[in-house]
């Protein structure tokens, strides 16, 4: 019974460590491609009423499979197993308002930007809050391995007592009940609040960093990079991707984005 | 794929771990002792005459074992603020893990007053024990001793739980994990050491409770 087991599992590491040519071939060979996106970060990705995702996302991802040819498999992740699922090869693509920074750099590749974002604190009005100085002694919510987490615990003082959710819905969810008393997220995130109407609009305090979004794809894929890159220059030109960002931000993309 | 591990990326990070990994020591240890003693006075209940007491701790018991310990944290957490009672994350955690425990020590405790028979009970009484007496001396400990395997795995089961407590921000060794995995995409290292860290908790946690109960209750390893 041990040997049998052994001999499967010796089985699967053999298969599992098969050579990997090309990820842009293997896509088309396929037929599919397989792209993470967002269900919990409005108007980027979050699920309608009738159950199915819908946002700047999966739009981007749905012209992505137009352009090549193949069927898209969307699979929803969020902010802390977004990169772990594409080091892992359980998706092709990341298009989850997927922002850049160096220590992402190490580990994936990034296109050229698709969307544009901005992360800040937001709070209340009653809230006397000008500089990231003011958030000295307050609880602030933020998603765990979102850029603005990364960039919030670099800038706070050390008397902000940062609270890390594992995803969007906990950190806004912690934001209006009164559990966080900042909430530090994408101006997208705090718009749909905003737009929710009810207690604790938060309205933008300080703008924490310019953000815009990127595909996120493995390292060492040279064909699949290109191939995006020009993807994205081609909707842009073709005024594609403006008319996404126009339905989903109700704003065209700025002047020489 | 090619994976090639690097525990030496967590070294920057052992304190966060370490501290991680204290909380989770200090949820088992309060939610132990708090959510047995919870156990007692909910099997006392459960077999008092008054209905209404047997009823409450009947709603306790079958409302927090037939729903999972995820939602019963986010309603400690979310929802009660909603009623005005807003609770720091960590006492959430302690308050919705021993309420928890509470429910699953009253059904192991009252399993081990019932096995306790009622001709001891008379015996005891009939040799003038006063009732807290027998009920401390002659009820509560035997059964103690009988109940002693399965309540030790119940507050390791328990510990093990408490990992969800990472899900609203309170900082303990999953949590730990999670954001140490966050900062440097390492997430085979750190859910390794995370792993490793609640095994060896879970075996000295064992070992702890296994030689209290051999301390405590010298006469049952002597035979029956």
């Amino acid at each position: 019974m041990i040997r049998i087991l052994c001999a499967a599992l010796a089985a699967t590491l053999v298969f599992t460590q098969s050579a990997r040519a090309d990820a842009l071939a293997d896509i088309k060979k396929a037929g599919l491609v397989r792209v993470a996106v967002p269900q919990d970060f409005p108007p980027f990705g979050s699920v309608g009423k009738d159950m199915r995702p819908q946002g700047y996302d999966i739009d981007t991802a749905a012209m992505v499979g137009k352009a090549l040819g193949v069927k898209v498999e969307i699979i929803p992740v969020d902010s802390g197993n977004r990169i772990p699922y594409l080091q892992t090869r359980k998706v092709d693509l990341v298009i989850s308002s997927l922002g850049k920074n160096p220590e992402r750099e190490k580990v994936i590749d990034f296109s050229a930007a698709y969307a544009p974002f901005f992360s800040g604190a937001f709070a209340p009005a009653d809230l006397k809050i000008a500089t990231v100085a003011d958030l000295a002694g307050k609880a602030v919510g933020v998603t765990r391995g979102a850029l603005e987490d990364i960039e919030l615990t670099k800038i706070a003082p050390a008397s902000a007592d940062i609270k890390r959710f594992e995803n969007n819905n906990a950190t806004i969810s912690a934001y209006l009940a009164g559990q966080v008393q900042v909430l530090v997220s994408g101006n997208v995130v705090a718009a749909a609040i905003a737009e929710r109407g009810g207690p604790r609009k938060p309205e933008a305090k300080f703008v924490i960093k310019e953000s815009p979004c990127y595909i996120g794809l493995n390292k060492g894929e040279p064909a699949l990079l290109a191939w995006l890159n020009e993807f994205i220059a081609r909707a842009k030109k073709s005024g594609e991707l403006n008319a996404v960002s126009v339905k989903w931000l109700h704003a065209p993309l700025p002047a020489g984005f | 794929m090619k994976i090639a591990l690097d525990f030496g990326e967590l070294a920057p990070y052992a304190g966060v771990f370490a501290r991680g990994l204290w909380l989770t020591v200090q949820l088992a240890a309060v939610a132990s002792v708090l959510g047995v003693a919870l156990g007692v006075l909910g099997a006392l209940a459960r077999g008092a005459a008054h209905p209404l007491l047997r009823l409450a701790a009947g709603a306790y018991v079958e409302l927090v074992r037939n729903t999972p310990f995820l939602v019963q944290l986010f309603f400690v957490f979310f929802g009660l603020p909603a009623f005005g009672v807003k609770l720091s994350a960590e006492f959430a955690a302690f308050l919705a893990l021993t309420l928890n425990l509470g429910a699953y020590a009253t059904e192991i405790v009252r399993a081990g007053l019932e096995s306790v028979s009622r001709g001891q009970r008379m015996a005891a009484a009939s040799l003038g024990l006063r009732p807290a007496q027998v009920f401390a001396h002659v009820v509560l400990k035997p059964a103690f001793a009988s109940i002693w395997p399965g309540l030790a795995s119940q507050l390791v089961l328990i510990m093990l739980g408490s990992a969800v407590v990472s899900q609203i921000a309170a900082e303990d060794l999953s949590y730990a994990a999670n954001f140490v995995q966050s900062r440097n995409f390492r997430a085979f290292e750190s859910y390794i050491a995370a792993t490793l860290l609640y095994l060896a908790l879970a075996v000295a946690m064992r070992q702890a409770l296994v030689a209290l109960g051999r301390r405590l209750f010298a006469w049952k390893a002597a035979g029956r």
